[in-house]
């Protein structure tokens, strides 16, 4: 691995989404509108927007990364630049940093944004700090980054890939415990979310939010987030072949 | 005759045999690569040139035989910074600038970033470097591409129809530059279906069907079938070789 390859890396993608106005501009404000309509869509009752709006903000990262992420390298596998990149002196790891880095800044810029509005405009109240909200947004967009990357090794086109997001990230969503505790559904999904990583990051958000938790509580929920990253990111790099048939 | 010793050859394919996509591509295929010369694959589409590219620069899973390059075994690590490689598609990043997809191939490289500017000449495109890969014509992109293969002072140069669709004038700049290249040491595999290419390079490697029909210089090509044009030359080695089977 070289620092010099896994900066390069990062530079060039957030040189590529510099470029593109129109992603940035829908990934930075689309979040802090869909705030917005929930904060009103709950017109009266703070409470319940509290309870809501809190973990939300630290789940739309991990949905974002998710389906930017499994888009730029399906592009990246069907354009031949990765089989370009896999003839020169990269290792895949210094591939992959590279992308966690670049939208792990974005998520960031994602998180803090959506959280100003949220806090300061929305009148958003929270029983943690706001900080660690933020820090937990950054974790789950590099989680939602690393499975995307995992599934874009398969699909063949983008239009497969926009399928992985219902078939991935939406069982994650309704099962993780937002819309319905977890002890009041069926037993079977209930064991079934204990699997699924996106449990651990609305639990994470959940205890901050409303019980005040600090970094320090939520070793398992962060220990999870940080393991299905990592099992992830190897699966995916693994994905990544030099040779091919 | 071309080199073919190991120690000369800069490429050296023993016996390869290459299956892709159930069918057998290349059934068992030898040949040698010289440095310091331009040798050219030429051979209609579809004949395995551009399998048989893949399995040098070391991204073809293969089912038996060996590549070597440069001595060590295709696709080696140490080999990544010292091969380059054009693949028929341009394999660069359309939502960037010429520039900005250079300088991040050189990085990865370790190439100095100066080399950016003189691969850009090489391939006239200095005053377009500001511009977005996406917006450029075919023949403008392909030359990005190369221009990134030609980054870090490779030693064996791949290049997959490099040369298609481009200006003829541009084209007749790159063949000199593919021989300056070559002066200079480097071995070149420049891959066409185009015979009239065939004229550009130093030495030929003429395949079809996965297999290698004729190899040797144009001149000694043109004495062996006694006709001038390159591409009648293939039409009759070809229908020599059909009539040694009979």
């Amino acid at each position: 691995m070289s620092a010099r390859s896994t900066l390069a890396t990062a530079a060039r993608v957030l040189t590529q989404l510099r470029h593109d106005h129109r992603t940035i501009a829908l990934v930075l404000v689309v979040p802090s509108v869909l705030l917005t309509l929930l904060r009103y869509l709950f017109d009266g009752q703070p409470e319940t927007f509290d309870r809501v709006a809190g973990p939300m903000l630290g789940l739309f990262p991990f949905l974002i990364m998710f389906l930017i992420t499994s888009i730029t390298m399906l592009r990246e596998r069907t354009s031949g630049t990765l089989e370009r990149l896999m003839t020169m002196p990269i290792a895949k790891l210094d591939l992959l940093g590279g992308y966690a880095i670049a939208f792990a800044l974005l998520a960031a810029a994602q998180a803090a944004i959506v959280s100003a509005v949220a806090f300061w405009l929305l009148g958003l109240d929270v029983a943690g700090s706001p900080a660690t909200v933020i820090g937990l947004a950054v974790a789950n967009a590099v989680l939602g980054m690393a499975l995307g990357l995992l599934v874009s090794a398969f699909a063949s086109t983008e239009f497969q890939t926009v399928q992985f997001m219902p078939a991935i990230v939406l069982p994650q969503l309704l099962l993780c415990g937002l819309f319905v505790p977890r002890e009041r559904m069926a037993e079977a999904l209930e064991v079934a979310s204990d699997f699924l990583p996106l449990t651990y990051a609305f639990e994470a958000l959940q205890a901050v939010t409303e019980d005040g938790a600090a970094i320090g509580d939520l070793g398992l929920e962060i220990g999870v987030v940080a393991g299905a990253t990592v099992l992830a990111l190897v699966l995916g790099a693994s994905t990544l072949r030099r040779r091919t048939a | 005759m071309m080199t073919s010793g190991e120690e000369l050859a800069a490429v050296a394919v023993a016996d390869l045999r290459v299956r892709r996509g159930g069918g057998v591509v290349l059934p068992g295929i030898s040949l040698a690569v010289a440095r310091g010369v331009v040798t050219g694959l030429l051979g209609p589409s579809g004949c395995g040139k551009t399998t048989l590219m893949r399995a040098i620069v070391g991204v073809q899973r293969i089912e038996s035989g060996t590549v070597r390059v440069l001595g060590e075994p295709a696709g080696s690590p140490s080999l990544r910074a010292r091969v380059g490689y054009v693949t028929q598609a341009p394999s660069v990043y359309p939502d960037l600038t010429i520039r900005e997809n250079l300088r991040y191939f050189a990085r990865v490289l370790g190439a100095p970033s100066s080399e950016v500017d003189a691969v850009l000449a090489t391939v006239r495109l200095k005053g377009e470097a500001d511009r977005s890969v996406g917006r450029l014509s075919g023949g403008q992109r392909a030359r990005v591409s190369l221009a990134a293969a030609l980054l870090g002072e490779p030693e064996v140069l791949v290049l997959d129809e490099p040369t298609v669709g481009l200006d003829p004038l541009l084209r007749r700049e790159l063949w000199g530059t593919f021989h300056a290249l070559a002066a200079d040491g480097v071995a070149l595999l420049v891959s066409s279906h185009v015979m009239d290419e065939a004229a550009h390079c130093d030495q030929l490697l003429l395949m079809r069907g996965g297999a290698l029909v004729a190899t040797g210089t144009p001149a000694a090509l043109r004495e062996r079938t006694g006709v001038e044009d390159l591409s009648e030359v293939f039409v009759r080695l070809i229908e020599q070789r059909e009539m040694a089977r009979t």
